[in-house]
């Protein structure tokens, strides 16, 4: 191991947590303020800065400086854990996805090429399977350690819930596999590229549609996003999971909680929506490295459209029953990804 | 008591800058309990909905007294809820503040002479920061309380206070 093989992945790791990931936590939680705001026919946060801008600017000091309470009877030690758990887990997951192709930066003669993903591991898929089950690790763990009752079911919630989507989550995505014959994330966005009939972009939200949509509803629940946030039920259960948490521990739940969101975004974006690929961006003629620029560019509005999504839905639909969220996992979504995979089959043995 | 408040002997520059970034923060991200008692309370809820729209001020209704910043008792504070807004009222993590609101908070209101139920004010079991008058406040008037009290913060020190 050389110097710049350490520093080369140390680098992206800062760039996406400091530059990418956390400025796009602080000003998510505005824009879900604002688009609650704009749905429910009000201003939203204006006092604070242009249009609120300063608004997490304002709640991130006031968090650090909360008093933090531990509840006498709580397991102290797994208190504290946890909230690191979920935290550690939801930037983990973002360590395979890749944010663009390879990027060439020349300074004068010398060049240097990287490829714009943290880690090019050959079984991302898996490891993002994996990392996604261990996230109800978290919240479990705070919800048992709190020694309070509405924690506690907050807690027991999430673990089924999880449990009962993971199973649709990953079978659905069998057909992206199927279709990709690859389990690196880089091949299936690369399998992207090109077009249908001249123009319509080879993206696999196209032949995958029932997938899609089965995988973006098990990411709502993954991600404990209403219309599924039984975890968290304000009318139920106070506040779920996080009764007990108090200033910036309370924080970092709701630092994962955005965290997550936009991991799914990308998950979708990279497995459905062509990931990084802009269609007709070859006609431009830009340079390698505009063209790189352009694709990260084009990667970012991908998944902060699909964040936006996520906030609308929020604010537009009701929360499921807790009977009527386990019915629509085991009954509708398991079956279907399960036909999904057979016409997926069918498909590829007829056509290639 | 926050993190750091009244750590500090004497106010310096360092003490001083802290409190002005420290005050502006928690002057606007007051979180507010979010419970109602009485017909106050849907005065309240008119301050949150679409003409009034407290959330203009950094303001969000939180379920939990664990992560709220602001208590507004709005309504009528009977003995038997007395008990629980002091449970209540320890459950929230410092700093806190409160607004009565309502006469029926503020003194007992109309069940002052005859109320043999009624707490005679909610500043008998725990200390208010700002009373908002009126039978019930009118959602301007709450906001205005609102106002008063981050007026009320922005003077607020991390130095400890002088005994004079």
């Amino acid at each position: 191991m050389d110097t710049i093989s350490i520093l080369e992945p140390l680098l992206k790791i800062l760039f996406i947590i400091f530059v990418a990931l956390l400025p796009a936590v602080a000003y998510g939680v505005l824009a879900e303020r604002k688009i609650s705001a704009f749905i429910q026919n009000r201003l939203g946060p204006n006092r604070v800065g242009p249009w609120g801008l300063l608004q997490p600017l304002a709640d991130i000091p006031k968090l650090f400086f909360k008093e933090d309470i531990v509840p006498a009877a709580a397991n102290k030690f797994i208190h504290s854990l946890a909230p690191l758990i979920s935290i550690t887990i939801a930037f983990s997951t973002f360590a395979v996805i890749p944010f663009g192709d390879t990027i060439t930066f020349s300074i004068g003669d010398s060049s240097y090429t990287t490829k714009l993903q943290i880690a090019d591991v050959n079984i991302g898929f898996l490891y993002i399977l994996a990392l996604s089950s261990l996230a109800v690790y978290g919240i479990t763990l705070s919800g048992w350690s709190s020694n309070n009752k509405y924690s506690l079911l907050g807690g027991l919630r999430s673990t089924a819930q999880m449990i009962s989507y993971e199973l649709s989550m990953g079978l659905s995505l069998i057909g992206v596999v199927m279709l990709s014959s690859s389990l690196q994330l880089d091949d299936i966005v690369a399998a992207q590229g090109g077009y249908w009939l001249g123009f319509i972009p080879k993206w696999n939200a196209i032949p995958q549609f029932l997938g899609f949509v089965i995988f973006v509803v098990a990411m709502f629940a993954e991600t404990n996003r209403l219309p599924f946030d039984l975890p968290e039920a304000e009318p139920e259960l106070v506040a779920g999971y996080h009764t007990e948490y108090t200033g910036m521990k309370f924080g970092i739940f709701m630092l994962s909680e955005y965290i997550a969101m936009i991991t799914a975004s990308a998950l979708i974006a990279t497995l459905y929506l062509g990931g990084w690929q802009a269609p007709y961006l070859e006609h431009l003629g830009l340079s390698p490295f505009l063209m790189s620029v352009a694709q990260m560019a084009a990667f970012v509005v991908k998944v902060f459209a699909i964040v936006i999504f996520f906030m609308v839905v929020r604010w537009t639909v009701p929360r499921f029953r807790y009977d009527q969220l386990m019915s629509i996992g085991w009954k509708v979504l398991l079956p279907l990804a399960l036909v999904n995979i057979l016409l997926t089959g069918l498909f590829v043995i007829l056509y290639h | 008591m926050g993190l750091l408040d009244q750590k500090f002997d004497s106010s310096n520059i360092v003490v001083t800058t802290l409190d002005n970034l420290l005050n502006w923060a928690r002057l606007s991200s007051l979180w507010q309990m979010q419970f109602g008692l009485a017909c106050c309370a849907i005065e309240m809820m008119a301050a949150s909905a679409s003409h009034f729209d407290m959330m203009r001020f950094g303001i969000i209704p939180r379920a939990t007294p664990r992560q709220t910043d602001v208590m507004i008792v709005s309504g009528t504070v009977t003995l038997k809820m007395a008990t629980r807004i002091k449970r209540l009222y320890d459950q929230m993590s410092e700093p806190r503040y409160v607004i009565s609101m309502g006469s029926c908070a503020n003194c007992g209101g109309p069940y002052w002479e005859h109320g043999y139920h009624v707490l005679k004010g909610v500043d008998r079991v725990i200390p208010v920061d700002v009373y908002v008058p009126g039978c019930p406040p009118r959602p301007e008037a709450l906001i205005e309380g609102i106002l008063k009290l981050q007026e009320k913060i922005r003077a607020e020190s991390l130095a400890k206070k002088k005994v004079v």
